[in-house]
């Protein structure tokens, strides 16, 4: 008898995400879809706007990464009227990025992916929580969590007036500079995040590279998928959050694209599918050939893991340390286990705390000069970052006067639409055999969107609980046969 | 003693308002030591369904966050409307359609036709687009509706209360959740934040006079951080907007953008903006005051930044 279960609501996604998994005569697994029922058309309602504003709409699209969207517009506006922010301003940027980078990371690490390890991926679904999480590291470290995510807001709103939503980013640089009061605080913060970085990737070593099973579940079948690879690098090719050129590689790991992002739209295509409001972008070389992982498919990952696969290492000390026992660890580069993305992002997030100390120490941050004015007729841009959960695309398009006339977006999350579909499909027909399907069977299935923290991840675990589940299992007539809680 | 239970709910939003109760940080688990969450999507394991079998009016207070979009959101508004003692619309979204309430300049076949159809990179010569259900091989799927126009939440249920804010601060959060907790509800209707306008709690200096001659945008000047920014001719909500946000974009020598929706006693937060910014312009000749008037480019999205699908105007007419 074919069936289908429905996973219905999921919530880590902004708005609201689906999963429905069809079952064959046999009970295994024929095909797995992601439905992303969300779409508010900032594409559309963004014309007419002038374009200086946009900095401050479009973070409105994410809650949880509205420091990306912010910095990804204010790049562009700064393309669009053709004007270089100084350096001073450039900096502040991206102290004010590294310091989102910490409280986006430190926030999914522990709140949404920690459960699975420290409690374990079957564990009793009601202690499967940060709560329980708490309870096996102690509420100490509970505090030491909620107190870094706390400082890397506060250091936000000092910089952009509020951590959630940004306002400071203006064509050609920011509104607010930096007193040297408000520095120093920033620098003792940021010493603390740097230990709290550090003490997070022992976390990680004692809790999951210790523990043999969970090794072998990141290096396994289930949670592998082969795809190209792509992220921003620096001059030096290493991880970059804030700037640079976008270098793709093949599942080998060569390189097969290195370019700026003004050129994107040679490189990236985007397919419509009816059944789902989130498109499919796609390497344009190779093409859209449907959900298929693999070198024949156009299919490419973005985010943490993808990022250290694109790059040739991390600009700081610590953080380069981690980088390479990771891939000595998972049998050299590229590394295929969609799992070992919670391993990148806690590199990322010693990355993100030094590079943020390093900044709050650079004599140049207190600057005055914070600001180019444009004196060039605005025409279009390209603004791209490095969100915490993958390349972002901005791209505006004005009149003379700076009204947009068009306006593109490719989101972080979207570029993952097409291998967070194949990775769930993977992990289902891996782990559901025979029609047998039980809580803990489905929440492994959950870990394999996890790794990539669909948007609103972060938002999702810093109060006791997980995402709500219930799988409903159907006859071909509708009638519900079984279903499968998690209480 | 029977702990007090309290709901969360998201629908068309961003999250903001989410990170904004999390940004309570130690707070967070007072809030969970005294009351039971019995409902909250992102954090929490209960289903729709679970919802649905509580009484009526069993849950004490819901935060709903978010503009109403689409069919699914429509449903769990009525939904917690129903089970809910105190409903409160949670964030500029909720309370005055927020950001995708700017959405109301066009319909659903224009957002389709740019997102699906127009945008660079899109490749999709067979004209695809999103369809309520659709058949895969395997079986079908379905999709919520997406509505033609945005709503705010009062606009569908009944609304106790408004905390306005993108997203909400802090405090007034807190103000909120402890105002539940204590049973020391304000009358129905009430706006939790200020009775003032934001330039009544905003420190810059203002001479009162008529004194603009011309309106800049933001790209081409560097404002004073302590004048007002409507007297440097920079165009400002204050006047038009409800304070009690702590005046943190002004702080970080921004101006205002409304988010906090209508000053008390404003039926219309656009209107009372072009009424206030007239009176402000050097000029006695009122073909010379519409003249500079209209050098503000795109008053409509400007002027009603965060509240079009509440404002006397509601939506565009298509």
């Amino acid at each position: 008898m074919r069936r289908t279960i429905t996973i219905d609501p999921i919530t880590r996604l902004e708005g609201h995400g689906k999963i429905d998994i069809f079952l064959d005569e046999k009970g295994e697994v024929e095909n797995a879809y992601l439905q992303v029922p969300e779409l508010r058309g900032f594409e559309r309602f963004c014309e007419g706007r002038p374009v200086e504003e946009l900095p401050r709409i479009t973070p409105k699209i994410c809650g949880v990464c509205p420091g990306a969207h912010h910095m990804a517009s204010a790049k562009a506006v700064d393309a669009v009227f053709h004007v270089k922010p100084p350096s001073a301003a450039k900096k502040l940027r991206e102290l004010y990025y590294t310091a989102h980078y910490v409280h986006s990371h430190s926030a999914h690490f522990y709140a949404l992916a920690a459960p699975d390890f420290v409690v374990g991926p079957q564990a009793d679904p009601k202690e499967r929580n940060i709560l329980g999480v708490i309870s096996r590291v102690g509420v100490e470290v509970g505090k030491e969590v909620i107190k870094h995510r706390a400082y890397a807001q506060q250091i936000q709103a000092t910089l952009a007036g509020q951590a959630t939503h940004p306002v400071c980013g203006l064509p050609g640089g920011v509104s607010k500079g930096l007193t040297e009061e408000e520095r120093r605080e920033i620098e003792e913060k940021a010493k603390s995040c740097v230990e709290f970085a550090k003490f997070s990737l022992k976390v990680f070593d004692d809790i999951v590279l210790k523990n043999k099973a969970y090794l072998d579940l990141i290096l396994g079948e289930v949670y592998r998928m082969t795809s190209y690879y792509m992220g921003l690098v620096d001059a030096n090719n290493r991880v970059n959050f804030y700037d640079g050129d976008i270098r793709v590689i093949a599942p080998e790991g060569n390189q097969v694209a290195r370019f700026k992002p003004a050129d994107y739209l040679d490189y990236i295509g985007e397919h419509v599918e009816p059944w789902t409001y989130l498109k499919f972008p796609y390497l344009k070389s190779i093409g859209w050939k449907g959900l298929v992982d693999g070198k024949d498919s156009g299919v490419y990952r973005v985010a943490p893991l993808a990022r250290l696969n694109v790059a040739d290492g991390m600009a700081t000390p610590l953080a380069q340390e981690a980088y390479e026992q990771m891939f000595s660890t998972l049998g050299g580069k590229p590394v295929h286990a969609t799992l070992a993305n919670h391993w990148a992002r806690v590199i990322e997030l010693i990355y993100a705390a030094e590079r943020l100390l390093e900044l709050s120490q650079d004599p140049e941050i207190t600057s005055d000069l914070i600001r180019t004015l444009p004196t060039e007729v605005p025409s279009e841009g390209v603004g791209v970052v490095e969100a915490p959960r993958g390349t972002l695309f901005h791209h505006y398009r004005t009149d003379e006067k700076g009204l947009v006339r068009r306006l593109n977006l490719i989101v972080a999350t979207g570029n993952n639409k097409a291998a967070l579909c194949l990775s769930i499909k993977r992990a289902a027909q891996g782990l559901i055999k025979g029609g047998q399907v039980s809580e803990g069977l489905l929440n492994m299935v959950e870990m394999a969107f996890r790794a990539y923290d669909p948007c609103l991840g972060c938002a999702t675990h810093s109060l006791p609980g997980q995402m709500p589940l219930r799988v409903n299992i159907y006859d071909e007539s509708g009638n519900l046969i079984q279903e499968v809680r998690r209480d | 003693m029977n702990r007090l239970k309290l709901a969360l709910y998201w629908a068309a939003s961003c999250g903001g308002c989410e990170i904004a109760v999390l940004d309570l940080d130690e707070k967070v688990l007072d809030v969970a030591e005294v009351a039971e969450i019995v409902f909250w999507p992102v954090a929490l394991d209960f289903k729709y369904r679970d919802v649905e079998a509580m009484a009526d009016g069993s849950i004490d207070g819901c935060l709903f966050n978010g503009a109403i979009r689409n069919s699914e959101q429509e449903h769990i508004a009525r939904l917690l409307r129903a089970k809910s003692k105190t409903l409160v619309a949670f964030g500029s979204c909720a309370c005055f359609g927020g950001i995708p309430g700017l959405a109301n300049v066009a319909n659903r076949q224009e957002v389709f036709d740019r997102v699906y159809l127009s945008a660079p990179s899109t490749t999709n010569q067979e004209g695809r687009l999103p369809q309520p259900v659709s058949q895969v091989p395997e079986g079908e799927l379905t999709l919520p509706e997406f509505y033609d126009a945005v709503f705010s939440l009062h606009q569908v249920v009944p609304v106790e209360y408004y905390l306005p804010g993108c997203p909400p601060p802090t405090n007034l959060i807190w103000q909120a959740l402890e105002a539940i907790v204590s049973g020391q509800l304000p009358p129905p209707g009430s706006v939790i934040a200020s009775d003032k306008t934001l330039c009544d709690e905003c420190k810059r200096e203002r001479s009162e006079e008529k004194s603009v001659k011309e309106f800049k945008r933001l790209w081409e000047v560097i404002p004073d951080p302590t004048k007002c920014f409507l007297e440097q001719g920079l165009i400002c909500h204050g006047p038009a907007t409800r304070g009690g946000c702590g005046a943190k974009c002004i702080e970080a020598n921004m101006p205002c953008r409304g988010c906090f929706g209508p000053a008390p006693e404003a039926a219309d937060q656009g209107g009372k903006l072009l009424g206030t910014i007239a009176s402000l312009i050097d000029s006695q000749d009122p073909k010379e005051i519409a003249r500079i008037v209209d050098q503000i480019p795109d008053r409509l999205g400007t002027f009603y930044r965060f509240v079009l699908p509440t404002s006397l105007l509601r939506r565009a007419r298509l």
